[in-house]
């Protein structure tokens, strides 16, 4: 029974929400606390246990995300009439702060394959989500996003994917490289050139699985994000109807970006949960680890430590929620909210997981210790869906463009 | 075949909180401390719902006693399932010494007033341990009952409840309209789902006053004191088992 298991487990994160430990900063809805709630219980009681061994083994929990998405975490922002919860940026981001506190690295992936759905709900012509949507809300299919290629990573526009048309299909020649999920996913949503150089000649085309012309490269091996395969997608002459293009020719760049906006608050977002994890982990460590006689908890310079992890943490969150609401009220600072969002958290919080490991000693750095696990899988959140520098140059050119 | 069935659910501190007394010792600390379902509240609704999914009833109705906030813990229950529920409001002393036998007199009046012929209690509450209400509820509508229920089937218009007793298994079969009492071994409760929390809002909540039902709050029990257990004393090493057979009946333990 979940709430048994966990009472042996004794280590949900939710339930250090108590005043005084970390401030929560809530101004929560009832709904969006259920949500909360429910997350929470699944990442503690479907995730949390088998969170190493999915690292150690380089499992990709596929039954696990389906119940994930049993309960709607599949679509959790696409519309309902497709089978996806219809919820909000915000929702969103809760839930997924709540789940990464399970497993950082599965809920990671989750988040790409919301964001891959969300595109098909959003730029897809009716057949297209109708014919996509409903199996990714219910993950009965799994997708990837592949913008990305050995030469073109920051420089995304450059991307050199060309998808030459033929009658009624394009014929896609080139690779794409570091692709969450591919090669083990179902449906590829493909950044391509279709026109002239630069972004506006960049088209968005989905390619399903078994696409003769359609390969994959050897599985990589990460330092962390274990629980989900990355691999090179390789197009060789590779054949895709007209049809499953998403939205109009020269409009894949734009896609591309308003897809990686919600995707930056949604690594934000895993950030987060693993940092309060970590933090929580902490605490608990330096409760009861004693030294020079007395427990790490009553060294001023570790509590100074922990205050400082939990306000850094606080206002992380803070930042990653309001620009959760600038993006779903569409406002004109939105990109950039975003942008500083998934920097600020995404930097803030692996600080906050790397000095919890510190703080566990030597243990901290045993494979037995769950807090090393969280440092390795979100130190990739400061590289991928745009680079933290990345979001510097974002940032800069709207500050610059309004002076 | 029972049409309507009532799902009593208690809003209690959550299981994982660690329990502190309150400094006068009148009772343990409740402000800013984290609440849910009870957890075999959450079993009893479970049943009560899979009921539903079976045909075997009609409606589910989640009914919790207490202030304002206890309407959270309904909203779970609407959230995994129940159709609608009532807010017994209960607040301040009478909230305070609210305990089986008031909450017992509330449910069977609400058990009439709802033509309801099956309800669902979990077998006792975290917080007071009572394992008292659903035997109480039962002997005041003088329905039979089926306590430490870990399986619960229908068959016409009986039940057949498997109780988890001390000796092991014992296999009942009761007429309703009957109260039973969920075990822990009933069923493994749902999550609520997205989409169920969304609907959840639409449901509807009624709110009663226990004097509107009859029912007379008053408590009969005044508690003197609240205190933590004793702290865990160190133990003695001995070197023989003569010192430990010594030791042990010095002790008087045997």
């Amino acid at each position: 029974h979940h709430w048994a298991v966990g009472w042996r487990l004794g280590n949900r994160p939710c339930d250090r929400n108590v005043a005084g430990l970390i401030p929560r900063a809530d101004s929560l809805t009832d709904e969006q606390k259920e949500f909360q709630k429910v997350a929470f219980d699944f990442a503690a009681n479907e995730m949390a246990p088998h969170m190493a061994e999915w690292d150690q083994n380089e499992i990709f929990p596929v039954e696990t995300m389906r119940k994930a998405a049993q309960l709607g975490f599949g679509g959790i922002y696409v519309r309902p009439e497709v089978g996806g919860s219809g919820l909000s940026r915000l929702d969103t981001s809760i839930i997924f702060e709540a789940l990464s506190t399970g497993c950082t690295s599965t809920t990671a992936y989750i988040s790409i394959h919301n964001m891959c759905a969300w595109m098909i709900d959003t730029f897809g012509s009716n057949e297209l989500r109708e014919k996509f949507c409903p199996d990714l809300c219910s993950m009965e299919k799994f997708a990837s996003y592949c913008l990305t290629e050995p030469g073109s990573g920051s420089d995304a526009a450059s991307l050199l994917t060309s998808a030459k048309l033929q009658g009624d299909h394009y014929v896609l020649n080139g690779s794409k490289a570091f692709i969450s999920g591919g090669g083990d996913t179902d449906v590829y949503v493909v950044m391509c050139r279709t026109g002239g150089k630069g972004p506006k000649g960049i088209s968005c085309v989905v390619v399903e699985k078994g696409t003769p012309g359609l390969s994959f490269g050897k599985k990589e091996k990460k330092v962390g994000w274990n629980s989900q395969p990355t691999r090179a997608v390789i197009f060789e002459d590779c054949a895709v109807p007209v049809t499953n293009r998403l939205g109009s020719e020269g409009q894949g760049f734009n896609i591309a970006m308003k897809g990686l906006n919600g995707g930056r608050i949604n690594i934000a977002s895993c950030s987060l949960g693993a940092a309060h994890a970590s933090v929580l982990l902490a605490r608990d460590h330096i409760s009861v680890r004693k030294q020079f006689g007395e427990t790490l908890s009553n060294s001023q310079f570790l509590q100074f430590k922990l205050a400082e992890m939990a306000t850094r943490l606080v206002a992380s969150r803070l930042l990653v929620r309001q620009a959760a609401l600038a993006l779903q009220e569409d406002r004109p600072d939105a990109v950039s909210l975003c942008s500083m969002a998934k920097l600020f958290a995404t930097d803030e919080c692996f600080s906050i997981c790397n000095q919890a490991l510190q703080m566990h000693g030597g243990y901290g750095y045993l494979k037995d210790y769950a807090v090393q696990q969280f440092v390795r899988d979100i130190r990739v959140h400061q590289i991928l869906e745009g680079t933290n520098e990345v979001m510097r140059m974002i940032i800069a050119r709207d500050l610059l463009t309004e002076s | 075949m029972a049409a309507r069935v009532l799902v009593g659910v208690k809003r209690v501190i959550d299981y994982a909180v660690k329990i502190r007394v309150k400094p006068d010792n009148t009772g343990v600390v409740t402000d800013g401390v984290k609440h849910s379902m009870n957890p075999f509240c959450e079993i009893a609704v479970e049943e009560a719902v899979r009921l539903k999914e079976k045909k075997l009833v009609k409606e589910v109705v989640a009914v919790s006693c207490g202030p304002q906030q206890v309407q959270e813990t309904i909203r779970t229950a609407l959230a995994m399932g129940a159709d609608r529920g009532i807010h017994v409001e209960v607040s301040g002393k009478d909230y305070d010494s609210l305990g089986p036998l008031q909450v017992s007199k509330i449910l069977a009046a609400l058990a009439k007033k709802e033509e309801a012929s099956l309800i669902i209690l979990g077998k006792q509450a975290i917080d007071d341990d009572c394992n008292q209400t659903g035997q109480m509820t039962a002997a005041l509508l003088d329905w039979p009952q089926g306590t430490f229920a870990s399986e619960v089937a229908v068959e016409g218009d009986k039940l057949k409840v498997i109780r988890e007793v001390d000796g092991g298994l014992e296999t009942i079969k009761i007429n309703l309209p009957a109260v039973v009492t969920a075990d822990l071994r009933l069923n493994t409760p749902r999550y609520a789902t997205l989409p169920n929390i969304m609907k959840a809002k639409k449901k509807k909540i009624t709110n009663v006053k226990p004097g509107d039902l009859g029912v007379d709050l008053t408590s009969r029990l005044e508690v003197l004191r609240v205190d933590e257990p004793p702290q865990r004393q160190a133990g003695v090493k001995v070197e023989t088992v003569e010192d430990l057979v010594g030791k042990l009946k010095e002790a008087g333990r045997i």
